[in-house]
């Protein structure tokens, strides 16, 4: 016990002066707009959640140490080989660390990354490991507006600008062509989607909320709508759903997809479902719709602007799907992997 | 305090009538809009097969939306007041609710594993009861076997120590859980609600109850004695061992039913039998069915406060909390007879 405290605290003060020797580098900011020395190059990045591991994973699947948890062999396929084998390291902050700390010192980062929330708890739980280890500790914001500037900034940090800034224009370029063409929809014509989470579909997310962002980036109408009092998730009951009575379900749960909604003979009685629009979204090997909050998002804004606005994007999704898997996961997936992506009800 | 068997009678007919108003209440509030006149016209239409011109969906939700849900408040808290008040009843201890021997987390246990594994609701529900009923196997298992100087507190005790192992098994799987996904779900599960009742959770639930109820309805008597020492049931005639037994597994029938559906609702098997005493005094024959009235009323207007009250739904057991705390503590300071 005796032992391990002192090369602990050894441990720590070599790792924290060691950082200060070599830092002043150069001064990088993240979105918090805090100031962080970083050393010249950077090889080694612990990406302390979900959503910043897709963004690092995107930039330079290289100097990632590892994912919050091990890939799942249906998640592995979409994935480089190399890179889907990454250990487990657990997550650092945002609901429950599974990480230890020592563990991630022993790890050798050059920085964290963390990508999500930018609030104040962010960042002084960022302060203070920062402090604890005496690794830089980047904050960069999560929400679908400001990823183009995520990954600008990021890429300068990992000292790899021109990957940053290329994803970045995609991100630009994606987001512009949505907004140009939904523009043009009236607003009363604003498709009305209800989010079905949970096996029973009776959770969803209020406006405002993370989860629902890429209905509010396609300009469609979350039924949920507003709430004084929350903009997060809640449950509601099924009358509520059927008050609302939505054109449109997206969900992000299989069960419900593939069960619920079919075996409950209230679910089969909402005009949505009799009209066969409920969406499952694809979910490797991140989530199209909902979680984890980052960039892998952005093909399923495109997956669901298709469904949402069928009149307008007329384009295959297929080659969308490709480019971005290619240019955000290092892997083009083949047309019958395309194919296995768009139907994930029917998987088994 | 209050005697004679008219002013008995008042008080189960002022219950029933509450009860009976609260359901018509129940049937009238709900965020699809239904006008009173809809409201009626499909009640006489259910009744009396009269034919009515109804807005689209208005018989779907009033019986297989508003009903279902109405019937497990009723249920739900029914069965939860009548397992309290025959566990306080048998423990002599008025401050020990359904869950004192760890039907609720084990079920709680059982419900997130199930979410934990992705299981379809079924499952969940099956999970949740049998979990319910494991843990109060477990618990009187290890009581009996442990044989200390009381056999009713080393089973309370008993039911305590294993509730706490059980509750960090559900926080182990709490921090296992997918944390964009699952947690919510588990946090939801917790929490309690009756916004996904259908009338299939009603099916299986009713009989359930109804299952637990009968033998407490049925041993009224001889629960009553288990409040008298044990040297002075026993003189009685009583099988202790056996009549222990049989209420621990029908409250436990009940507890795990209600908890498989609703979730975790605390305070109405605490509360309940407590206001059926002061309204019926100590006599379990009396205060059985006044828990049972006095539960279901209660839990049906917290449920109907619960999905009107604000724009979003409130967990139910957050406001028999809000309702239950102050009133405990009213009761506590104004400190009664003792037990009997």
């Amino acid at each position: 016990m005796q032992l391990t405290t002192t090369r602990l605290a050894v441990f720590i003060f070599l790792a924290a002066f060691g950082s200060t020797c070599v830092a002043a580098d150069r001064i990088v900011t993240d979105s918090t707009g805090r100031e962080l020395a970083l050393p010249a190059i950077v090889k080694r990045v612990y990406a302390a959640g979900p959503p910043a591991s897709v963004f690092v994973f995107a930039i330079a699947p290289e100097k990632l140490i590892g994912w919050t948890r091990a890939m799942h062999t249906d998640e592995a396929v979409y994935l480089p080989q190399k890179y889907a084998k990454l250990p487990e390291v657990g997550r650092l902050t945002g609901r429950g660390n599974t990480a230890n700390l020592e563990q991630v010192l022993a790890a050798k980062p050059d920085m964290i990354v963390d990508a999500g929330s930018t609030s104040e708890t962010y960042i002084s739980l960022a302060q203070k490991v920062e402090t604890q280890t005496g690794i830089p500790y980047l904050l960069f914001d999560g929400r679908l507006a400001q990823t183009a500037k995520s990954f600008r900034a990021l890429g300068v940090a990992l000292g790899e600008k021109a990957r940053g800034d290329a994803l970045a224009n995609y991100v630009d370029r994606t987001l512009a062509e949505l907004h140009a063409k939904i523009a043009k929809v009236a607003t009363a014509k604003r498709p009305r989607v209800y989010y079905a989470r949970g096996a029973n579909g009776l959770t969803t997310a209020l406006d405002g909320s993370i989860n629902v962002e890429v209905l509010d980036l396609l300009n469609a109408e979350n039924v949920a709508g507003k709430s004084k009092i929350s903009s997060g998730l809640t449950k509601v009951s099924f009358e509520q759903v059927l008050a609302w009575n939505p054109d449109i379900i997206v969900t992000t749960d299989e069960v419900f997809y593939r069960f619920t909604v079919h075996q409950d003979p209230r679910w089969r009685a909402l005009a949505a479902v009799g009209a066969k629009r409920v969406y499952l979204s694809p979910d490797l090997p991140f989530g199209w719709f909902d979680f984890p909050p980052g960039p892998n998002r952005l093909i399923g804004a495109q997956w669901l602007a298709k469904i949402l606005y069928p009149d307008i994007f007329k384009d295959d999704l297929e080659p969308k799907v490709r480019t971005f898997y290619r240019l955000f996961y290092h892997r083009e997936p083949s047309s019958k992997e395309v194919e296995a992506l768009l139907n994930p009800g029917n998987a088994e | 305090m209050i005697s004679g068997s008219r002013n008995f009678a008042r008080l189960y007919c002022g219950a029933l009538g509450l009860t009976l108003a609260l359901v018509l209440l129940a049937f009238w509030l709900g965020k699809f809009p239904l006008s009173s006149a809809d409201v009626l016209a499909a009640v006489a239409a259910k009744l009396f097969g009269v034919p009515v011109h109804l807005p689209v969906n208005a018989e779907a939700v009033m019986w297989e939306i508003r009903a279902p849900r109405i019937g497990a408040a009723l249920l739900v808290g029914a069965g939860l007041a009548a397992a309290g008040s025959s566990y306080q009843g048998m423990f002599k201890n008025p401050l020990v609710s359904p869950d004192i021997l760890g039907v609720s987390s084990g079920a709680a246990l059982g419900a997130v594993l199930g979410i934990f594994l992705s299981k379809n609701i079924v499952m969940i529900q099956l999970f949740a009861f049998m979990g319910g009923l494991i843990a109060v196997g477990l618990v009187y298992a290890v009581g009996s076997a442990v044989r200390g100087h009381d056999p009713l507190v080393t089973l309370i005790l008993t039911g305590v120590v294993i509730g706490t192992l059980l509750g960090s098994f559900i926080a182990l799987l709490k921090y296992l859980a997918d944390p964009y996904n699952q947690l919510p779900a588990i946090t939801f599960w917790l929490m309690g609600s009756l916004a996904s009742i259908a009338s299939s959770d009603l099916v299986v639930a009713a009989p359930l109850i109804a299952l637990g109820l009968i033998p407490l309805y049925l041993l009224r008597w001889r629960i009553n004695l288990l409040s008298l020492s044990d040297d002075e049931a026993q003189a009685l005639g009583v099988n202790l061992t056996a009549t222990r037994l049989i209420v621990i597994f029908s409250a436990t029938l009940m507890t795990a039913a209600s908890v498989a559906i609703a979730g975790i609702i605390g305070w109405i098997g605490l509360l309940m039998p407590h206001i059926a005493r002061m309204l019926v005094g100590p006599d379990f024959a009396k205060a059985l069915p006044m828990s049972l009235l006095l539960g279901a009323a209660f839990m049906l207007g917290v449920d109907t406060l619960a999905r009107t009250a604000a724009d979003i739904e409130i967990p139910p057991g957050v406001l028999t909390a809000l309702i239950g705390t102050p009133f405990f503590i009213w009761i506590l300071s104004t400190a009664r007879r003792g037990w009997r």
